[in-house]
Order: structure tokens, then C-alpha cells, then sequence
């Protein structure tokens, strides 16, 4: 089978390339676009560390064929800090020691700003819920989750200011 | 006098003794006597052991000094994860 | 030979050591940048995929590759007949003594094939279809064998035996056959039989534990580049650099010094990446091929194929007074090796009762082998399975004698002066101070609802020091370098640079870590044995002195007076000749910028094998809640309190014991090796291998207790593998009281729960 051209936009430029037709939109990102920020833990949409989003949607780009990003919007890990400044989240992540080995947190990181992005005050309960797709290892997600709600709070006041 | 307590893996050696003294100011002269004693128990005391010196553990340390009244222990080497 | 230290009441106020700085590291791993094992290339590289048994155990009759070697895009394929023949030798250089055979016929088969997923061959192509193609065209004839996996099957005399070489170790006399025993440990005191007798009161009970997997999020990944000269370099993702280039070097048959290991970033270790798997058949098939070779694991190849730690079967037995006091204690443990002996049993045996202070005990493990994956270190290893065991039958006893759990860990506490279970004489231990910090904190007061339970539980590790190099740079305007050879798995980046911070009294935003590969810094071993604050430190504390000294050197001689007469303060030399009153400080900045005309670039570099490292102790509170309905276990309160020595940065302290105890909590509820009928792993995958997620765990609470341990410069202590040795018991503990019935079995999944509960009712 030939491959398929595929015209997708991530983290807001416009790129392309070829997809064979197994390849996984983790794949193409890593592969094709050089973007290894986003990583394969398990390859079965299991652990959460290739999240993405998609349209606004997080999805695991293990369980997304390449060839369905055609005209989406994709966003990764590597388009979070704007302009040289870290997202909040990031931020966070950092001051609370959120991460260890670090393998995670890509793809926790976009988990946690699709939870903000669609519940800018969640719970401890509910963060620990949104982001049950994400395995972790090394920390326990104590630190994980305090820095997401000290995130949350931050863009609460960010909005407000 | 250094007093050794051995455990029960150099008993095969020691012809089952587990408490002796040997005369010896670091670990290398501690395993060379204890050589000479059980032939063949310093090779293996030096591959496989480790030494709690009055508690304080040294491992692949040959010139970690012997006291003259010091406990030594023959505990198998440790590693971690 | 040294002196016992008094404890210090209060620790020296630092102006670095002990705050929290964001780690050096940070900024790549929260954008992606950090670069991990799977995400390094070389141009021209191939992708390289490895053939793996469908069998437990079999004879390997023979293996025909030219099929494969036709498929277009194949440029190399090797079988275990491609390497070295090496002879039975027991390599010290990993973290435990590791058979180098065991280990070269664990990468790939030779003879046989000795669990499902045991490598058989490799291939490289240019793209990973053709790779995939050729592994289906080997054609391997195989006579399947009966297997074994359940631990005591594997020791009954009419098991099938995995290696016709293997005589039991360790017994009085040397057995006439061979058999899966590799090894008895044993250690004893006293006349237990006498004093189970006279006891007044006895409990006695089996215990089980199922193989658990290390769980770490990246799965093992390396490009590896045999060059034309025969100089190779690696590019890896693993605990320790060095240690992969010597096994790759004993392998393959290498000088040491011919090959170069890079290390990548590592996602998480635990242990499990203190050995080799992919970077022996990297090498081959890059020799083979003359181009450089990538090799990804999958997540079912992690499970079918890497060290699980071992399932054990351990029976306790324990004697004391009324008044709570143990007087007898007789441990028997049965753990699975996998493949290839080396089983945790042995470090298991000498940590099963190091925390209790008893007259009379008989602890025996067996060192057995299964047809399953060999098993690798688990953080503490061996350490948890026992501690489950006992920590279990002490609860027991508190339970039968009607006595506070906390009470009866404090009546037969071990402290200074102690003799260990397995040997010296305990000093400057903290195992009280612990105890006695899990006992006023909140949780330990706090009432419990319906439905809940509550368990404690304590556990120890030895921590190990070990060889370490490091090297402290000055750049020319005053920034420091710390380079050392120790991979990161838990922030050591930031505490190395702290401890050069605060020895030359820079701000840390001036010190920059660096992990260095084989080439660029002096030999280390690898991380792990919660070696690298201690050790590692101790040489970047070392290494920074020796600077501060070549820069007190310089001003004196700048000054035209004695290196005495300087003293070295706030990052600047200080002229305290009486004599010289006009000379003003000289800061690290100035004295950089002259470096060259002084005497030369300023640097230091000290290699070293730490010895003292000192044990840890642990002492855990867990809070569960049971759904009688469905036997859901939810974990509602988790206090974990450890003596640190010292914290050099508390939040990657608090992170270790966090982690520790998410993987002790995994390992009682829900995680264990599922194997068929054939010997197959029935759930090699992260939805059927449930380890905790967010939802599972609440906060968990980390207690430092800072007792400094005096052999090192700061008072540091090994912290890493203490925190998963008490959770397992920490929780059965707490299910056992909440349901009233004593869970012996892991995993306390649901089904388990509710045959407990059904069986009580019955």
C-alpha cells in the first residue's frame, strides 16, 4: 500500500508528511515531524504518556491513526511555553518537584491543561480523576496534583487580572 | 586481636567454626590470614563479602583499617535497586 | 574503626543544603526536550527487533536465519551462536554478584530457550517492516520441555529441572543431583526450637507474594555504533553508564576502554535497568551490519522479557511473652529466580528481622528457579516480600495479645548497640527517632470511620556507598561545573549542585550539573543502592573542597602570603593576614579571570569508594476503607515517616518516599504476573498489569526525621529504597483489621477480598 499525505497543523504551524498506513500519530510526530517530546510508554492508550491534543480533545496519540490529524489542529508538549515562557502548569510543575524521571510528564502536562481548559476550578478528586489516563511512576502524584491546583488557581487569577 | 564472626556461608571453608581471632590491621592483611587459615576462604571472602568493621559497613575496601580490638563481620555483599 | 558520634540536637543551619531550588534539569523535561533512550539517532541507522520464545521452556534443536537474511532492507541477523563463549564468572561490577554467563545467556538463548520471551535472535533492517518480515522468516525448530513457574513446584523432586549444572549452595553437604534450588541462605542465633517451646504465646502463618514488574514508564531503548576500528559507542537509556559498558565489553569480548556509553535521560529504573538486555545485540548486529542499530522495546517485550522481581512463599513463625516481648522468630522463604539464579532472597534473609532486637531466630531462604523472565533488582530488593511476611505476623501477635502495634515495634526495637539480625552492632541508627515520629503525628491519633482500617508497619535497607567519581570546573567568569558519571532517576542533579554550592558558597543558579558519559569522566558505579547523595556527593563535596583550596592557593599567592592567612567565605577569599590589612576580598569571579596566569585552569577531580553508608528505617501508617460489597480496597490516609540522615533537598526526599510507597501500595492491591497453562504471561500490558493511577492513592504524608549520619559531609543518608519495604504490610495490615480477617495472599485484589470476607461469614 502507498503512503498517505497528510496536512495537519501542530502547535500552530502548518506541516506535512508521508504516513504509511499503520502509523500512529505518536509515530508521525516522533518520526516524521521530530517532535520527541511526546513519548510511547505502553503503544495500547494504557499509560497516557503520548497525550496530545487534538481539536481541543486529548486523546492518546498511540490510538490516533496519522492519517486522521488531515486539517486538525494538533497540539504537543513542545508548543506549551509560549514565547519563551513557561505555561503556568509547567511552572508549577517545577516549583512542586511534580517530576522525577521526567517520562510522564509530557504527557501529563497536556492532560492537566485540557482538565484547566475545560475546568478552570476542579477539585482535588476531580484532577486526580481527569488525570487517571496517566500513569507515573516515580512520584506517588502527590506533588503532581498540588501543582495542578496551584496552577489551576494561578490562571484563575491571571483570567481575573 | 581482631575478633570475626562469620556467617554461614564461609562455614563450607571453616569446617563449620563462625567465631575466631585473627591478627591483621586492615581488611587485604584480615583476608591473607584468613587465607592462610581456611585455604581458600580469603578468595572467596574477598569476591563475595563484605565487612561490618564495629558496625560500619565496607565493601571492596582493602585498606580500610583494623583496629585492635574491632569486631569484624563477614556479611554477604550488598547491592540495591 | 570510628568513634560513635553524639547526635547533634539541631542540624547547622546551611544556606543551601536543605532548601528547595528548582532542579537544574527542569526547564527540558517539562517541554520535551530531555532526551531519553528513544529518542536519540544516528544518521544511517537501522531498526533492530529481536525473535523471542513461544515457549516456557525448550530445547533450541536449531535456528535457521537464511530466510530471513534475503528479506530486502536486512543487513544483519545474529543468534546466540555470534557470541562469545564465556566461561562461568561471577562479575562484581553490577550492583549484586551477577553470573556473566547467566547474564550473556539471558540476552540471547544458547540451548535453551528458558521462558516465554527468552531472545533467541536478532535482526537489523532498514525499516522496521523488513525487520518484522525476517523475524517471521527464522526458522526456529524448538522441543518443547515441560516448565515449571510456581516457586515450590519448582523445588519438588520431580520438577523439571532448568539447568543440569545447578547444585544447591549452601547446604552442609553438596547435593549428588542437580536440581532448581541454587542456593540456601541461612542465618541463626540462639535455640529458636527451645524458645518457640517456652514461649507463651505463638503465631505462626504462610504468606505470598506474586512476581511484580518495576512498572517504569520508559521501556528500555538504545542505538548503538560498532565502528570499523572497533571502537563502538552506545547510546542508552539505563542506571549506569559504566555498567553497560562493561557487560557489553565481557559479552561481546570488547576492550572496556573500546567502547563509549552515552547515557540518556532515564524514565525510571528501580532497579530494573541496572543491567543490559538490548545493547549486547545492538552492538552485534551494528558489527554485522557496519551501521549504527536502534533498539526499542515494546511494552509486552518489558514484560515478557525484562526482571520482574521475584513471587515468593515466605512461613513465619514468632514466640513472645505476654507482655509483648519476641523472644523466638523463624522465617522460611522461598522466592522465584526466573531463568537464571539470583533471586533477592538472600538480601530478603538479612533484612527479615533486622528492625526487632530478638534472642532466638532461624531464618532460611531458597534461591529457586522458574521458568519466567530472570528476575532483576526492585528497589530494596527482596527487602518488601520479607517485610510483608513479618510485619504481617508481628500485627498478628499485637492483635493476639491485645497490644498497640506501636507498642510492641518499641518494646523489641533495635537501637545504637544492637546487634543486627545479620551481624554488626547497630550505630547512629534513627529507628527510634522514626518510631517515635509516626507515633505523634496526626494520623496516628486520628479516629477511623466505618469500614476502615488501619496498618502499621516498619522496614529497613542497608544503602550502600560504593566508587564514585566527580569533577568540579570553574569557568572563566566564575560559573561552576559539576560533572559527574551517576544518570538522574530522582533529582541527584540537584543535590550534586547544591553540595558544590554550598561548599563554595555559590548561589546554585551558578553550578550546573552535568551527567557525563564513560569517556568524559572518571569510573562510577551505577545508581542505585540509594549510593548517589552519599556517595557520588561525597565526592562532589570532596572535589569542590579541592577547588576552594587551589583558590585560597591563588590569593595567597596574589596576596604574596600563606594559603593559612585565606580564608574562603560567601564565594570569595578573605585576607586574614594581620600583616596585608589593605588587601580587600577577592571573589571567585576575579580569581577566575586570572586562573591562567596563576598557575592554570581551575579544577578538581576525586574518585573514591565510600564506605559507612548507613541504614535506613521506615515506619509507615496506612488508612483503608473496604467496599463489602464489591472487595475494593481505597487507600484514604497514607503517613510514611524515615530517618534521611539529612535532607539536601527535601522535595526529591519527600518525592522518594511518595514513590516508594505508590509502589508498595501497587504491589499489595493489585499488581502480579498472570501465567497460563503454558508458562505464558497473560497480562503483559498496563490495563491488565493495574498499577496505581491518581485516582487510587490520597496524599501521602512524608515524615523526614533527620538523625545526620556522620560519614558524610552533610549528614546524607541513602533514601531511595527504604519507603517501599513497609507498604505492603502497611496495607494487608490495615485490610486485615478492617475486615477482620488476616490477609496472607497478595495481591488484595477485589476478588480476593471478597473470598476473605465470604470465607469469614461462612
Amino acid at each position: 500500500m502507498s503512503k498517505v499525505h497528510v496536512s495537519t497543523t501542530v502547535n500552530g504551524d502548518p506541516v506535512e508528511f508521508l504516513a504509511a498506513p499503520g502509523m500512529t500519530l505518536l509515530d508521525a510526530l516522533r518520526d516524521e515531524l521530530d517532535l520527541t517530546g511526546t513519548k510511547e510508554g505502553c503503544g495500547s492508550g494504557d499509560c497516557g504518556a503520548c497525550s496530545v491534543i487534538v481539536d481541543g480533545r486529548l486523546v492518546c496519540s498511540c490510538l490516533v491513526l496519522a492519517p486522521e490529524a488531515e486539517g486538525r489542529r494538533v497540539e504537543t508538549i513542545e508548543g506549551m511555553a509560549q514565547g519563551g515562557r513557561l505555561h503556568p502548569l509547567q511552572q508549577k510543575f517545577l516549583e512542586h518537584a511534580a517530576l522525577q524521571c521526567g517520562f510522564c510528564t509530557p504527557g501529563l502536562l497536556m492532560a492537566a491543561k485540557a482538565l484547566l481548559d475545560s475546568n478552570p476550578e476542579p477539585t482535588e478528586t476531580e484532577a486526580r480523576y481527569w488525570l487517571a489516563g496517566n500513569l507515573c511512576r516515580c512520584t506517588g502524584y502527590d506533588k503532581v496534583i498540588r501543582a495542578v491546583m496551584d496552577a489551576a488557581g494561578e490562571l484563575r487569577q491571571e483570567r481575573t487580572a | 586481636m581482631a575478633h570475626v564472626v562469620a556467617g554461614s556461608e564461609c562455614w563450607p571453608y571453616t569446617g563449620g567454626a563462625s567465631e575466631f581471632d585473627v591478627d591483621a590491621a586492615t581488611v587485604r592483611e584480615l583476608i591473607t590470614a584468613l587465607d592462610q587459615r581456611f585455604p581458600g576462604l580469603g578468595d572467596f571472602v574477598d569476591r563475595r563479602m563484605a565487612f561490618a568493621i564495629d558496625g560500619e559497613i565496607h565493601q571492596d575496601a582493602w585498606f580500610s583499617p583494623i583496629g585492635p580490638q574491632s569486631q569484624v563481620w563477614l556479611i554477604p555483599k550488598i547491592g540495591g535497586g | 574503626m570510628s568513634e560513635t558520634l553524639e547526635k547533634p540536637a539541631v542540624l547547622p543551619a546551611l544556606t543551601v543544603v536543605g532548601t528547595r531550588p528548582i532542579r537544574p534539569d527542569g526547564a527540558d523535561k517539562v517541554t520535551g526536550r530531555a532526551a531519553y533512550g528513544a529518542d536519540f539517532t544516528m544518521p544511517g541507522q537501522l531498526v533492530g527487533k529481536i525473535l523471542r520464545s513461544p515457549h516456557a521452556h525448550a530445547r533450541i534443536v536449531s535456528i535457521d536465519t537464511s530466510k530471513a537474511r534475503a528479506v530486502p532492507g536486512v543487513k544483519a541477523v545474529v543468534t546466540g551462536a555470534d557470541f562469545p563463549d564465556l566461561a562461568s564468572e561471577v562479575h562484581e561490577g553490577g550492583e549484586s554478584a551477577s553470573n556473566l554467563r547467566d547474564l550473556a545467556n539471558n540476552v540471547i538463548a544458547r540451548g535453551k530457550a528458558l521462558y516465554e520471551g527468552h531472545a533467541i535472535a536478532a535482526v537489523a533492517a532498514t525499516r522496521a517492516e523488513a525487520a518484522d518480515e525476517a523475524l517471521a522468516r527464522i526458522k526456529v525448530t524448538y522441543e518443547v520441555l515441560p516448565h515449571v513457574t510456581d516457586v515450590l513446584e519448582a523445588m519438588s523432586p520431580s520438577a523439571p529441572v532448568l539447568h543440569d549444572h545447578l547444585f544447591t549452595e549452601g547446604l552442609e553437604a553438596r547435593p549428588e543431583k542437580p536440581s532448581n534450588v541454587a542456593k540456601r541462605h541461612r542465618l541463626a542465633r540462639g535455640d529458636v526450637a527451645a524458645a518457640l517451646q517456652a514461649a507463651e504465646v505463638v503465631v505462626e502463618r504462610r504468606y505470598t507474594t506474586q512476581a511484580v514488574h518495576q512498572g517504569y514508564l520508559e521501556p528500555h531503548a538504545c542505538v548503538a555504533a560498532w565502528g570499523q576500528d572497533g571502537r563502538c559507542d552506545v547510546w542508552s537509556s539505563s542506571q549506569g553508564q559504566f555498567m553497560v559498558r562493561t557487560y557489553c565489553a565481557k559479552i561481546l569480548g570488547l576492550e572496556i576502554a573500546d567502547i563509549r556509553v552515552t547515557p540518556a535521560e532515564i524514565g525510571g529504573g528501580f532497579g530494573g535497568k541496572t543491567t543490559v538486555y538490548l545493547e549486547p545485540l545492538a552492538l552485534a548486529l551494528s558489527r554485522q551490519a557496519g551501521h549504527p542499530v536502534k533498539m526499542v522495546m515494546s511494552r509486552e517485550e518489558v514484560f515478557r522479557a525484562t526482571g520482574p522481581t521475584s513471587g515468593g512463599v515466605i512461613e513465619v513463625k514468632l514466640g513472645a511473652a505476654r507482655d509483648g516481648r519476641i523472644t523466638a522468630a523463624q522465617v522460611e522463604m522461598s522466592f522465584q529466580a526466573g531463568a537464571f539464579p539470583g533471586s533477592p532472597v538472600g538480601a530478603a534473609t538479612m533484612t527479615s528481622l533486622a528492625c526487632y532486637d530478638i534472642e532466638n531466630f532461624l531464618v532460611t531462604g531458597w534461591d529457586v528457579v522458574t521458568n519466567t523472565p530472570k528476575v532483576a533488582a526492585y528497589r530494596a530488593p527482596g527487602a518488601p516480600i520479607a517485610a510483608f511476611a513479618v510485619e504481617s505476623a508481628v500485627d498478628e501477635l499485637a492483635q493476639t495479645l491485645g497490644l498497640d502495634p506501636m507498642d510492641i515495634r518499641e518494646r523489641n526495637a533495635v537501637v545504637d548497640g544492637t546487634k543486627a539480625s545479620y551481624g554488626p552492632v547497630y550505630q547512629n541508627i534513627g529507628y527510634r527517632e522514626t518510631l517515635a515520629a509516626a507515633r505523634e503525628s496526626e494520623h496516628w491519633k486520628a479516629p477511623l470511620g466505618p469500614n476502615q482500617g488501619r496498618g502499621l508497619a516498619v522496614g529497613f535497607w542497608f544503602n550502600i556507598g560504593g566508587e564514585s567519581t566527580a569533577a568540579v570546573h570553574i569557568a572563566e567568569d566564575g560559573s561552576a561545573l559539576v560533572v559527574s558519571g551517576n544518570p538522574d532517576i530522582g533529582g541527584s542533579r540537584a543535590s550534586m549542585a547544591m553540595m558544590a554550592a554550598e561548599v563554595l558558597g555559590l548561589p546554585i543558579e551558578r553550578v550546573r550539573p552535568i551527567v557525563a558519559d564513560t569517556a568524559s569522566i572518571g569510573y562510577s558505579m551505577l545508581t542505585g543502592g540509594s549510593r548517589t547523595t552519599f556517595a557520588t556527593g561525597m565526592a562532589v563535596v570532596q572535589a569542590a573542597e579541592k577547588v576552594v583550596q587551589t583558590l585560597r592557593e591563588r590569593a595567597a599567592k596574589l596576596w604574596e602570603t600563606t594559603v593559612e592567612q585565606v580564608e574562603w567565605k560567601g564565594a570569595q577569599a578573605v585576607c586574614l593576614d594581620p600583616a596585608k590589612a589593605d588587601k580587600k576580598p577577592l571573589t571567585l569571579e576575579a580569581l577566575a579571570a586570572q586562573a591562567g596566569r596563576t598557575g592554570g585552569p581551575i579544577s578538581a577531580q576525586v574518585s573514591l569508594n565510600a564506605q559507612g553508608a548507613g541504614p535506613g528505617f521506615g515506619v509507615h501508617i496506612c488508612d483503608v476503607e473496604v467496599d463489602r460489597e464489591t472487595g475494593q480496597v481505597s487507600v484514604v490516609r497514607y503517613t510514611a515517616a524515615q530517618d534521611v540522615g539529612r535532607a539536601i533537598h527535601p522535595s526529591y526526599v519527600e518525592g522518594q518516599v511518595q514513590g516508594g510507597v505508590a509502589q508498595g501500595v501497587g504491589w499489595a492491591l493489585n499488581e502480579a504476573y498472570i501465567f497460563d497453562g503454558d508458562g505464558r504471561m497473560e497480562n503483559p500490558g498496563f490495563l491488565d498489569y493495574r498499577m496505581p493511577v491518581a485516582s487510587d492513592l490520597p496524599m501521602i504524608d512524608a515524615v523526614l526525621v533527620e538523625v545526620p549520619n556522620p560519614r558524610h559531609p552533610f549528614g546524607a543518608k541513602g533514601v531511595g529504597e527504604v519507603p517501599i519495604v513497609p507498604p505492603l504490610a502497611a496495607v494487608a495490615n490495615a485490610v486485615s483489621r478492617a475486615i477482620g480477617v488476616r490477609m496472607a495472599d497478595l495481591p488484595l485484589s477485589p476478588p480476593a477480598v471478597l473470598a476473605a470476607l465470604d470465607d469469614a461469614a461462612a
